[in-house]
């Protein structure tokens, strides 16, 4: 069970948390609640190399089919193969369902903390 | 700047995520979410504001020939108290809405359209008025909400707080001077999820009311307030078309599997002419199974043997059934139930397969 508190976000509200030189990536409990229930899940493969700003993957919902934009640029570990068959898992606890972890992190685009991102939020819902 | 229903403020206090729809502003879903609306209504109950539906009033002595000019459906055998399915064609046999026609007495009809087309019905049906036929239409939606109480639980969360008298007891029938509680209602025994349950109209103003009587009344039963994505879902598991989607100016309702509701043998009827020439039919509906991985839904090519034999009208995750599936219209030569078939997601092949429809019946 991973804090909340703990991550860096996105303004994609992708969160972000450090294992070592290596990066876990998912998405913020905000973003499952604003997606509604999650339905399907796309991830890369192990071995593809990220872009910072690009697409990762996507995640649909009954109405909508939205991209996971990376935060970093790197290259993927492993997948969390579990959402592929369980795409709700997202939606009942998005900070242990993490989508890729990745290595060989290269560029990392401006991150927020729980704080910062919870101002983001506020302001973007305004 | 959309119209909001009467039930505006309750959609709000019941936690409704509001969007744009239709002219109106109306709740996609609410905290539950749409799996669990969704399921509600499959087995339990789910009530559902669809007041942006559209009403006119059809009167005067030529009611009954003008209906079955204009329409494609045949009224003639009515009885009062009826509910009548019927698609509204343009001269080209493409479809200009779908609607439901009551019949309330000789030369009295109530016509329940779809929200973002009431405007263009009616003026569609003020301007195709043959020469000396003599009807009176009324655009009357303003005056109106509409709630749908849908699911196996309905009648018995109606019985609670109305009496028998005003519970019609067949399918596609109404009661007019119903009473729900001590409100007065029209009470029509219809509706849009596959499921038993009843469409109840009544003055605008009563809507809140009625709204907190019926959910009040259907707490036990484990009734759910429903927004439009379940009303989505629902509809495409039993596979009824959705205006806009399925069918629209171009398609005829032949085309979309509303061959029931197209009274070929009748008179003279708007776009006749141009069904009797789409006969064999060039393209015809059929259902998509997603075998593969991925969620097909609208606008989607769908391919046979490498070739493009049509696309997709309408789909997404169904719940109930717990997969991906879809409505699409094809070329008739390769319409094929149990043909495999790939749908193009975004630059995607997803494999899937031709199958009947509807994709969920009720088990009565």
């Amino acid at each position: 069970m991973i804090d909340p508190k703990e991550p860096k976000y996105s303004k994609s509200h992708e969160w972000v948390r450090y294992d070592g030189d290596d990066v876990v990536i998912g998405i913020s409990d905000y973003a499952q609640e604003s997606l509604g229930d999650l339905v399907f899940v796309n991830l890369p493969e192990v071995d593809d190399e990220l872009t910072v700003g690009e697409a990762l993957g996507d995640v649909e919902s009954v109405k909508a089919v939205s991209d996971i934009i990376s935060p970093v640029s790197g290259k993927v570990t492993e997948i969390n193969e579990a959402l592929l068959d369980s795409p709700e898992m997202i939606n009942e606890d998005p900070y242990d369902a993490w989508f890729v972890k990745v290595t060989d992190v290269q560029e990392t685009e401006d991150l927020l903390s729980a704080d910062e991102y919870d101002e983001f939020v506020k302001e973007e819902e305004a | 700047m959309e119209k909001k229903t009467p039930l505006y403020e309750t959609h709000v206090k019941y936690g409704g995520k509001m969007v744009p729809f239709g002219g109106f502003i109306l709740p996609v879903q609410y905290e539950t979410g749409i799996k669990k609306e969704h399921m509600a209504v499959r087995t339990a109950a789910g009530l559902f504001d669809v007041s942006h539906m559209g009403e006119i009033l059809v009167s005067g002595p030529d009611s009954l020939k003008y209906l079955n000019y204009v329409l494609t459906n045949d009224f003639t055998d009515m009885e009062d108290w009826q509910a009548r399915y019927s698609p509204m064609c343009n001269e080209n046999g493409g479809t200009v809405d779908d609607l439901i026609v009551y019949k309330r007495g000789d030369n009295d009809y109530f016509v329940v359209v779809n929200a973002a087309n009431t405007e263009k019905d009616y003026n569609w049906m003020c301007s195709h008025v043959p020469e000396g036929c003599d009807v009176k239409l009324v655009n009357d939606s303003d005056n109106w909400c509409q709630l749908a109480l849908q699911g196996p639980k309905s009648p018995e969360i109606l019985a609670k707080i109305a009496a028998p008298e005003s519970i019609p007891e067949v399918y596609y029938t109404a009661i007019f001077n119903g009473k729900v509680g001590d409100i007065d209602c029209v009470v029509s025994r219809t509706g849009y999820t596959g499921e038993d349950g009843f469409e109840i109209y009544s003055a605008a103003e009563n809507a809140p009311a009625l709204w907190e009587m019926i959910l009040k009344a259907g707490e036990e039963f484990g009734i759910l307030p429903c927004g439009l994505g379940a009303r989505d879902t629902l509809r495409m598991e039993a596979a009824m078309p959705l205006y806009g989607n399925d069918m629209d100016d171009t398609v005829s309702p032949k085309t979309a599997g509303l061959g029931f509701a197209v009274k070929m043998d009748k008179d003279d009827f708007i776009g006749k002419d141009a069904l009797v020439a789409d006969q064999p039919l060039a393209r015809r509906r059929v259902g998509i199974k997603v075998t593969g991985r991925g969620i097909v839904r609208e606008h989607c090519d769908v391919y046979r043997d490498g070739e493009v034999i049509g696309h997709t009208t309408s789909g997404t995750f169904l719940p109930y059934l717990g997969g991906s599936y879809a409505m699409a219209i094809v070329d008739s030569s390769k319409r094929e139930i149990g043909a495999p078939v790939q749908v193009d997601v975004r630059g995607r092949m997803v494999d899937a397969e031709q199958v009947k429809l509807p994709f969920y019946k009720r088990s009565k």
